[in-house]
């Protein structure tokens, strides 16, 4: 069943096209990544999807209602934190949590005080002298606070240092597990890596790329660090062979995922001694996409 | 040692020059401007001495002693007596706030933005970037003293002499220097520029008060008052010189308490403890409209003084009006068109569309709040959550709604009480109130044009502010001017009965009634259909 889902969403600002047929899916339980450069689109995706900006063309339903009609029906059910929060000077933390989760609808919970202690927050300091991690952990723990159905989450932790971001995306597994669902917006391609079930790739407003990790893997390749008895001859030239650098004895190089089983083949030949594979990462199928998107439009990016 | 952490002072005294390059010649020129163009003005309002004895009596009473200070030589009330009576405390406040604001600016807010880290890294000396601020200030207010003297002795008014003059320029200067060095002194001690300013705004404000106090009460008390010191030097009859070495001396004092604490402290930290706030929202502030108020709380407490002192003060002067009008010319065009009623009614029937239109600027500021707020990004947290536009939008213009009659309450309240006080058998309380409250639909129609703007033409709302400027123009000085019939009833304000020499019209004040509800109508539907920036 999907919570979210967006149908060829355009939206323009006057003749500037930032949105250009957005198809997004996010079903229940599951965590969508949507990763994209600086202003390929993601941020303005999540607040068409939010009711702040209206979309020119097709269709932005959460919970089978429009994103613009029926936002604050939708937004009882939602939790959202904005990349770059921005907050009251003279409120202190804790009195913007209260009031955030207030305005939802909700109750503070207990979960309010554990969240505060756990992303270690003094919710008595006035936002003002708040650094922009701290404001960051206050959107994080005002949504992580309230019961909701879905998370929207739009680079939450560009921000935090690396303890906050584990906690974060501690986190986040436990919403998975409770069933909720998140759609999580982020350039750092190690925590999409880790915590998404799907993802889809937006740039200059088009997604070019949805899909589970799995089922992206054909676009990457696989590195391969490889010593032979034998020198092998111009590897490079081999179908699917790229990147080849040769390191003291040994040589690394990256592998089409389909051609792996030719390469092996190919390789064993010369005699093994070591081999070491690294999965392929996300951040591969980031570069080639922008490699080759590079390579279509000339110089425009 | 003290070389070392000032070193690189010049540098950072010519970059704070620099920042405020247009900022600062802005004030000089406005504050200077001021007091030159009062002068000028008073030779020719009050061209005779006959004028000027009257104008005197009026002046002596409480409500004028605690708002401007004790006059001297009222007995022989000369153009420099006038000036430094009726004018110089009010510019000494001016240039207070002048220099509040300048240092702040340029302490605890570089430091608080991380700026002063940035140059602290440099091979700038500790102290350097104070000495620069109050380097500057100083030279600024030096600078304000010479420019006021020169140009007030220049103007060559009988009883405006050298002396004087210099005494007049170096008030003003002494009193921005000590509140320069006050709010040096705050930047040390808080954590914050909200902190800084606050406590600095806080002093002038005990200052002004402590004056008033004993102005009116108990001479000695005024003597504890920086302010106090200003109008004690008596300038143009007595000519004391020695309040300004007083205030300088305490300058001085304050100056190096604040470099000594900024020599000792870390940067970033401050020496009033920072109180820890609440850890829980209050019930008033978990709602739109809680959290709408909660951001102007402060704004609008200080207007309502305000309206209320404008109000009184007004009022205070009703005692003498007849006496004060009769050879003025130009209160006579002022009012003309005004039919029937006594000058006292003619006066607050004026009166009353001014306060009217001043009581619109903190209901429109009010609404323009949220503009601001969405500007900021802010909006976004309630619209994320379920909040529906027309209830934030509501919001801030219920609130704008209350501020206006609030004012505009305030303001006849503290005519009418100051009124009553020095008018034996003047109107009546409620008749001046009920003047003020015949131009609610007038305002209601500012607001309303406020809030069309902000739903359908955010970028637009600046019109609001010239229409209101406008408006006050034509209304103001409509009678001088002699303008068409038509150019007063492009304003609401031109359409509101003039109570109490007019009746009630009902119809009218339906009308604009009906027209501020559908201009708000439209920038509700306006602000539904909108992309919310940020």
């Amino acid at each position: 069943m999907s919570v979210l889902r967006t149908k060829q969403l355009t939206k323009k600002f006057g003749d500037f096209k930032a949105l250009d047929g957005v198809n997004i899916e996010v079903n229940k339980g599951e965590v969508y990544g949507f990763i994209g450069p600086n202003g390929a689109g993601k941020s303005t995706t999540i607040r068409v999807l939010l009711g702040m900006l209206k979309a020119t063309e097709g269709k932005a339903e959460i919970f089978g209602m429009d994103a613009w009609k029926d936002a604050v029906e939708i937004h009882k059910r939602l939790a959202y934190v904005p990349g770059d929060v921005n907050l009251w000077p003279n409120l202190t933390g804790g009195e913007v949590i209260d009031l955030f989760v207030k305005l939802r609808g909700g109750n503070p919970s207990t979960r309010r005080d554990q969240l505060i202690e756990k992303f270690d927050l003094d919710p008595s300091k006035k936002c003002g002298t708040y650094s922009k991690g701290n404001r960051q952990k206050v959107a994080l723990i005002a949504a992580l606070a309230s019961e909701a159905d879905l998370y929207i989450l739009d680079e939450p932790t560009s921000g935090l240092d690396p303890l906050m971001e584990r906690v974060f995306q501690e986190s986040v597994a436990e919403l998975k597990k409770e069933g909720k669902s998140i759609l999580l917006s982020s350039h750092i391609l190690s925590e999409v890596e880790k915590l998404c079930d799907r993802i889809g790739i937006i740039r200059q407003g088009q997604m070019i790329e949805t899909g589970s990790l799995s089922e992206l893997r054909h676009l990457t390749r696989t590195h391969l660090l490889i010593e032979t008895k034998q020198p092998i001859p111009s590897l490079e030239d081999f179908p699917g062979v790229h990147d080849v650098k040769e390191k003291e004895r040994a040589l690394s190089f990256q592998v089409d995922t389909e051609q792996l089983d030719q390469v092996i083949k190919h390789i064993s030949s010369y005699e093994v001694v070591k081999l070491e594979s690294a999965p392929p990462t996300l951040e591969d199928l980031f570069m080639r996409h922008y490699e080759s998107g590079g390579a279509e439009d000339g110089g425009e990016a | 040692m003290y070389k070392q952490m000032s070193s690189k002072t010049g540098v950072l005294s010519r970059f704070v020059l620099r920042q405020d390059r247009f900022r600062i010649p802005i004030w000089l020129l406005s504050l200077s401007g001021i007091t030159l163009l009062t002068a000028q003005a008073f030779t020719g309002l009050y061209a005779t001495e006959e004028n000027r004895q009257t104008i005197a009596q009026t002046m002596v009473n409480p409500a004028m002693t605690a708002m401007v200070g004790k006059g001297y030589g009222l007995d022989d009330y000369t153009f420099g007596a006038m000036l430094a009576h009726q004018m110089l405390l009010f510019t000494a406040v001016t240039v207070a706030i002048m220099s509040i604001l300048l240092v702040a600016r340029h302490t605890r807010a570089e430091e608080e933005d991380g700026r002063l880290e940035l140059i602290r890294s440099l091979p700038a000396g500790r102290l350097a970037s104070l000495n620069a601020t109050l380097i500057v200030l100083i030279g600024v207010n030096i600078l304000l003293a010479v420019l006021t003297a020169a140009g007030l002795y220049a103007l060559n008014i009988e009883s405006i002499d050298l002396e004087g003059s210099l005494l007049y320029g170096a008030a003003l200067g002494a009193s921005g220097i000590i509140f320069a060095a006050i709010t040096a002194f705050f930047s040390q001690l808080s954590e914050s520029s909200r902190g800084t300013i606050g406590f600095s705004f806080a002093a002038l404000g005990a200052a002004y008060l402590i004056r008033a106090i004993g102005d009116v009460s108990n001479e000695t008390l005024s003597w504890f008052s920086p302010l106090g010191w200003v109008t004690g030097t008596e300038v143009y009859v007595n000519d004391y010189w020695w309040p300004i070495l007083l205030t300088l001396g305490v300058s001085l004092i304050l100056i190096l308490t604040s470099l000594y604490i900024n020599s000792i402290r870390d940067l970033d930290a401050g020496f009033l403890p920072s109180r820890p706030g609440k850890t829980r929202a209050s019930a008033a502030l978990a709602s739109p409209i809680g959290l709408a108020f909660r951001m102007q709380r402060t704004g609008i407490i200080a207007w309502a003084v305000g309206v209320l002192l404008i109000g009184a003060s007004y009022g205070s002067i009703f005692g003498d009006l007849d006496t004060f009008f009769e050879d003025m010319e130009i209160m006579k065009d002022l009012l003309s068109g005004l039919e029937g009623g006594s000058l006292t009614e003619q006066f607050i029937a004026k009166l009353m569309s001014i306060i009217a239109m001043i009581c619109t600027i903190p209901a429109l500021m009010a609404v323009f709040k949220l503009k601001g707020e969405e500007k900021k990004g802010r909006t976004e947290h309630l619209l994320a959550r379920a909040v529906s536009r027309n209830r934030l939008l509501g919001s801030y213009m219920l609130i704008s709604l209350v501020v206006g009659f609030v004012m505009l309450s305030l303001a006849a309240l503290g005519l009418g009480a100051a009124a009553e006080a020095v008018l034996e058998d003047g109107p009546s309380l409620a008749a001046i109130y009920g003047a003020a409250m015949v131009y609610l639909p007038a305002l209601a129609i500012f607001i309303g044009l406020a809030v069309l703007l902000t739903g359908l033409l955010p970028k637009l709302t600046g019109i609001t502010w010239l229409y209101l400027g406008y408006s006050f123009f034509v209304v103001y000085l409509g009678g001088v001017f002699q303008f068409d019939e038509w150019v007063g009833n492009l304003t609401p304000f031109g359409h509101v009965p003039e109570v109490p020499i007019e009746d009630v019209n009902s119809v009218v004040l339906i009308l604009l009634t009906i027209i501020a509800a559908v201009l708000t109508t439209g920038g509700f539907i306006g602000y539904r259909n909108r992309d919310i920036q940020g």
